[in-house]
């Protein structure tokens, strides 16, 4: 019986110093964080001066202790300094203060909440500056067939060869609209868009107003320009002002007829709205960029009872001109229609180049689409030769 | 050579810009860069044009009495107390951009509820623009219409109350046709503008320089 109790108390003596044991013992400790191995490589591409750094963890998923990494520099003869940190996700870093040409070789400093615990020393790596950006190869080729397309067909213009060019409703109707207002007696009024000169939808809307000019000064209609910019303000003054020498009616110039409100949106907004409704424009037009405000000045030159001729490139835009104006320029059109009111040759010439690179890109697309299709429809996981060819061109396309 | 020299000009930095988006290497590299601070910095200084062509207008305009010369008035004076309360602002706290300078105080009670109430008219012009839009006068009109009705019931909650058709609907309406005709647009945009800068660099288009 003594032997038993005793058996008892032993296992249970065991038994609590087995449990107190595993209470009391200290946690094990984490895995140690270990970067396994720092490769650096001159960034490709680029201007010089730049080595990117990457590096690879020993475990594959990050322990909680790590908190952050550094980077550290150093050249021959050098001691190893902290050029930067990165957050415990992240796995790569660019030196963007490398000399031109120099050897450097770097170190990546895990710091954990214990302590830190460096990497080795990773390969030399020199910045380098490239001459030419081999990921913009897709680029140069599109750069040169367009630019060749219209440059072809500019010569073939200057030759002498004739060229069509289909209706536009809404440029057509420039005259339209300006003759109305001179029998109206009422002025028209130009909107050249919010943005400044180095839009391009901005100048496409300058060159118009040169031709909208011309005919406000044939007609002695006036003119009102209000510009959202100094330079577009500017810009326009001259070519109004051109506009009127050319057809003999300089004196008729007025300069307080182009004039600047301000460079904010709705304050803009705000000022030709009330211009429109106490000057009651017969015609408006509202060409260039436009942001949100273009549905509220359609739709007040709408309620004033004017014609408005509109267009922007802007795709977000186009839906509020459409369905608030009488003529809207879509697109392209805003921009063929310097080219379209000139009646140039050499002008029409760029938009036949133009076009043939528009249905080259319909060509591709429905081709792409097509080998696509049957890609998918071979292999629906998207495995087939047909498929993996279209990805190699998205990716060459997108310049990676 | 009143013209040839902005022409020779243009092309000069059209061509160079064209070049050096494909070479990363001095003195290419940062061409754009260094053209846009100094586009920055001459934007900055045609502020003041804007400013000297907004004070002559309206002192002209009040000065002959036209009409609505009491807006231009109305104008100045908020030029004025703007320009001095940045000053004041500037002079007591460093910034006028600091969040106790009287300059903010006008930029958030006035300036922001200004720009917020223009902004909000936007609803109601959409709903004029959309009546007009929306009456079936014809086939395209039509079909306008039924669109806009499942992408707007698509879109809310009771659309998929009522069926899962309108949901489904709705999604393939924006990322089929809609997105189709939209990329269309934006392709044929991109050339026009491309097409346009070219005339522009040749010197084939001029108009923009009277």
């Amino acid at each position: 019986m003594r032997h038993l109790s005793l058996t008892v108390t032993l296992v249970l003596l065991s038994i609590l110093a087995v449990a107190g044991g595993s209470a009391a013992a200290p946690p094990a400790p984490a895995p140690a964080p270990c970067v396994c191995s720092v490769s650096a490589y001159d960034v490709p591409d680029d201007g010089g001066g730049a080595i990117a750094v990457s590096w690879e963890l020993a475990t594959t998923t990050i322990s909680p202790a790590v908190t952050r990494f550094e980077v550290l520099r150093y050249a021959a003869g050098e001691e190893p300094a902290s050029i930067g940190e990165a957050p415990p996700r992240d796995s790569g870093f660019v030196d963007a203060d490398a000399d031109h040409g120099r050897t450097y070789q770097y170190i990546v400093r895990t710091h954990t909440i214990d302590g830190f615990v460096d990497s080795v020393p990773s390969d030399a790596a020199i910045a380098t500056a490239q001459w030419f950006a081999h990921g913009r190869v897709s680029s140069l080729i599109a750069v040169i067939l367009v630019c060749g397309s219209i440059i072809f067909f500019i010569v073939r213009a200057k030759a002498g060869t004739e060229l069509f060019i289909r209706k536009i409703p809404g440029l057509d109707a420039v005259d339209d609209a300006v003759g109305r207002a001179t029998e109206m007696g009422r002025p028209v009024l130009y909107v050249p868009g919010i943005e400044t000169v180095s839009e391009v939808g901005t100048l496409a809307a300058l060159t118009i107003l040169g031709h909208v000019a011309k005919k406000v000064a044939q007609h002695g209609t006036p003119l009102l320009v209000p510009t959202a910019d100094p330079i577009v303000m500017t810009t326009a003054q001259e070519i109004v002002k051109q506009a009127y020498a050319e057809v003999g009616q300089s004196d008729r110039f007025d300069p307080s007829s182009v004039f600047y409100l301000t460079y904010d949106q709705f304050g803009y907004t705000a000022g030709v709205d009330g211009i429109m409704v106490r000057e009651r424009p017969e015609a408006v037009f509202l060409l260039g960029y436009f942001a949100a405000e273009s549905l509220i000045l359609a739709e007040t030159a709408h309620e004033i009872g004017a014609i408005q001729i509109s267009g922007t490139k802007e795709t977000s835009q186009l839906p509020f001109f459409v369905a608030a104006c009488d003529y809207t320029l879509i697109g392209e059109e805003i921009f063929a229609a310097s080219s379209y009111l000139s009646h140039e040759p050499v002008m029409l010439g760029s938009l036949k180049g133009q076009d043939l690179i528009k249905i080259g890109i319909v060509y591709l697309v429905v081709g792409l689409v097509i080998l696509a299709s049957i890609g998918y429809a071979i292999a629906p996981d998207g495995t087939s030769a047909l498929s993996g060819a279209l990805e190699t061109v998205k990716q060459w396309m997108a310049g990676s | 050579m009143k013209r040839t020299v902005p022409l020779v000009i243009t092309f000069l930095t059209g061509f160079f810009l064209i070049v050096a988006f494909f070479i990363p290497h001095e003195p290419f590299g940062e061409l754009e860069q260094r053209l846009l601070v100094w586009f920055a910095i001459v934007s900055g200084f045609t502020m003041l044009l804007g400013v000297d062509n907004l004070i002559r207008s309206h002192a002209k305009r009040i000065a002959r009495t036209d009409t609505g010369w009491g807006h231009s008035i109305a104008l100045l004076v908020g030029l004025v107390v703007t320009v001095v309360v940045g000053a004041i602002g500037f002079a007591r706290f460093g910034s006028p951009f600091h969040m106790q300078s009287p300059f903010m105080f006008v930029y958030t009670y006035v300036i922001v509820p200004l720009q917020g109430t223009m902004f909000a008219l936007l609803a109601f012009f959409i709903a004029s623009a959309s009546y007009r839009a929306f009456r079936a006068r014809n086939t395209i009109a039509t079909l306008l219409l039924v669109s806009a009705i499942i992408v707007m019931l698509g879109r809310v909650p009771i659309g998929a109350a009522i069926s899962d058709f309108f949901p489904a609907a709705q999604e393939w309406i924006m990322d089929v046709p809609q997105l189709a005709a939209k990329r269309g647009i934006q392709i044929g945009a991109a050339l026009g503008a491309v097409s346009m800068s070219l005339r522009i660099i040749l010197g084939i288009e001029r108009s923009y320089l009277s």
